[in-house]
């Protein structure tokens, strides 16, 4: 198989090379961190100090450019003195994957500096609760008002234009107003993740219910169905698959704007840990922490897509729509003998006076 | 070598049984009755009319075609007696009491598949039923009866994109039966289907009105399909859409395969395509003469 045959515009690939290529969208670049870490040549542009030799503000541990500290040898070697010695470095905020990949779990088990500051766990538990309030908040009203603009022109017109407008305030904006609104805490907080979400919710329902097709509204007209019935039995299940793949791409959204979010008025959760993780010096814990936004962000999305195989049945698929239908069995294109299943013509009883027969 | 001209009978021939045949039909009550029925559409270039005074009366158990070129408006006629669309003019009586909008007295398939891809096959005959207020246990026995009258009994539980087209258009035939409507409107129901399953769902659909009290107007453009499937033909002609000529089907019933090739039902198609294909029509279908092939080089 060729290279233009395996890149085909669309081509469905098979199973073993699609849990390939996943396996290597990760480690890519875990590959390319991993070389940049381990391999001393390549970048490390600072040297640890292990001996100052005569330079007098050298100390061992101590991390410079590799720049001066060339500088400083030559200039030891040229007086005649002792030569400082170290090893090349990568910076403070590249830690290697290994530091990281520890941090992963001990970062949940190293208690706080000062009692005054969040466990990870903690504050973890912070920002998802953030998060889940105001995308509560937002879906209460945005859902319902969504699905009323994408059924009935009079709502969308009443609605959508002012949103279209607000949609383009950027929500951070708000965050002094929110502050002197409703105070320093977690309300103000939640009121960001609500305007960054909100807006956007309630166009992309509307637009997605206003794609039903209007063949299934005109079939359950013929079959009686009036007014809200028909919003209720027809338009809702209708669209409630899509509703709901729309809802986890808003859920991502949320997440965008969590940082902001927790930066409004007193800081807190994840965004609190990783500003003071940095300031101790602590990379690998930052990475850690940005790491598991990512990791607690696609496992709620995977759970939401297997939840979506169990709630809407009709959207599974039993084959794969562009998958190549199997051959009917016994079906052997080149074989001789490939008319063979075509049954012969039955023999047909020839009367004795067939005209037909007697010329023969 | 010519071909000696096919001798065919009169269409409007008829043997008597089929005479009586027609006789009885119009003996019985009117289930729908169109009045003088005009649509037009307004467009920036003016008004477009689609048909004009139209008038029609449907028999109880009768089997109506009505078939005509692509914008004879045959398919904007019958949506406006299903109350999907509103006329510019005239009326439509049911049983002789005037209607508006979209009611279950009159049941509709479509060309497109209309099934509800959220129910099962059972669920989606039970539809109707619910909105007319059916127990849930009374909908679920009519739902299941309905699919065992057109075959599906055994399909209750797949959903609908684990059907066939042929299999959908049965669905979507007992879920508009379900509802025991008036009239069945039915526009171009197996048009989307190939041209071996739409055969036999002519065939199902022959079945199925013998079993059921049921009356049937039915958009076509497939001059076989109206010939095998109707009493009365109605043959519309487009620019301005009207009605050119109603035809008395005199292929005598029950119908099968083997009266493709009978006498009446061959003079009938022959006159179905004369009203058609109007004389001229086909004069701007000729290309332009162009050869890219070869002197000596030419197919027959």
């Amino acid at each position: 198989m060729g290279l233009r045959d395996r890149l085909g515009l669309r081509h469905e690939l098979p199973h073993r090379r699609r849990l390939t290529l996943i396996v290597l969208s990760f480690a890519l670049p875990v590959a390319l961190w991993s070389v940049i870490s381990y391999v001393p040549w390549i970048w490390h542009p600072r040297v640890r100090i292990t001996d100052p030799g005569s330079v007098d503000y050298f100390t061992v541990g101590m991390d410079m450019d590799r720049s001066v500290f060339a500088q400083e040898a030559a200039n030891a070697a040229k007086a005649g003195l002792k030569a400082p010695q170290g090893y090349r470095v990568n910076p403070l905020y590249l830690p290697p994957p290994h530091k990281v990949a520890a941090a992963f779990v001990t970062a949940f088990t190293t208690p706080p500096r000062l009692p005054s500051e969040p466990w990870l766990a903690e504050s973890l538990g912070h920002s998802i609760a953030t998060i889940f309030w105001g995308f509560v908040i937002s879906s209460v009203i945005g859902l319902p008002l969504g699905i009323l603009c994408g059924t009935y022109r009079f709502f969308a017109k009443l609605q959508e234009p002012f949103i279209e407008f607000f949609r383009y305030l950027p929500a951070p904006a708000f965050g002094a107003l929110c502050v002197a609104i409703l105070g320093i805490d977690d309300a103000p907080k939640i009121a960001i993740i609500v305007i960054g979400t909100f807006f956007q919710q309630v166009l992309v329902i509307a637009n997605t219910v206003r794609k039903i097709e209007p063949a299934l509204i005109e079939a359950a007209e013929t079959l009686g169905a009036r007014g809200w019935r028909l919003l209720v039995r027809v338009v809702i299940p209708a669209t409630v698959a899509e509703i709901y793949t729309d809802m986890r791409i808003l859920l991502g959204w949320a997440w965008t704007y969590l940082i902001v979010a927790e930066v409004v008025g007193t800081m807190s959760g994840i965004t609190f840990f990783i500003t003071l993780q940095a300031r101790y010096r602590q990379f690998d814990n930052v990475y850690a922490a940005i790491g598991m936004i990512g990791v607690i962000g696609l496992t709620t999305d995977m759970i939401l897509a297997w939840l979506a195989t169990v709630l809407f049945p009709w959207k599974r698929r039993r084959v794969s729509a562009r998958r190549r239908p199997k051959p009917a069995p016994g079906y052997a294109p080149n074989s001789p003998d490939r008319f063979a299943t075509i049954a012969p013509a039955p023999a047909v009883p020839v009367p004795a006076d067939n005209p037909f027969q007697a010329e023969a | 070598m010519s071909v000696a001209p096919l001798h065919l009978p009169d269409y409007r021939e008829k043997s008597p049984e089929v005479a009586a045949r027609f006789d009885r039909i119009r003996q019985r009550p009117v289930v729908l009755s169109l009045r003088n029925l005009q649509k037009t559409f307004e467009t920036k270039d003016g008004s477009h009319v689609a048909f004009e005074r139209l008038s029609l009366d449907v028999h109880r158990r009768e089997f109506i075609c009505i078939i005509g070129p692509s914008g004879c408006g045959k398919s904007t006629l019958i949506r406006i007696v299903a109350g999907l669309e509103d006329s510019s003019a005239g009326e439509i009586l049911i049983d002789g009491h005037p209607v508006s909008g979209p009611g279950p007295d009159r049941g509709m398939v479509f060309q497109g598949y209309t099934l509800f891809p959220w129910r099962t096959v059972r669920q989606n005959v039970m539809f109707g039923l619910e909105m007319r207020g059916k127990s849930a246990s009374i909908a679920d026995r009519d739902a299941r009866q309905w699919l065992d009258i057109v075959g599906l009994g055994k399909f209750e539980k797949a959903y609908p994109h684990e059907l066939s087209g042929g299999m959908k258009q049965r669905v979507a035939i007992a879920r508009a039966l379900a509802n025991e409507p008036r009239i069945l409107l039915m526009d171009e129901p197996f048009g989307a289907l190939d041209a071996l399953t739409r055969c036999k769902m002519q065939n199902y659909l022959m079945q199925i009105w013998k079993k059921v009290e049921v009356t049937i107007l039915f958009i076509t453009h497939d001059l076989e399909e109206a010939c095998f499937l109707a009493d009365r033909i109605i043959v519309m002609g487009a620019n301005p859409g009207r009605v050119l000529e109603v035809i008395e089907n005199p292929v005598p019933r029950p119908r099968s395969i083997e009266q493709l090739i009978s006498p009446e039902f061959l003079a009938l198609k022959h006159r179905l395509d004369e009203l058609i294909h109007a004389p001229g029509e086909g004069e701007d279908e000729k290309l332009p003469v162009i050869k890219l092939t070869e002197a000596g080089d030419e197919v027959e």
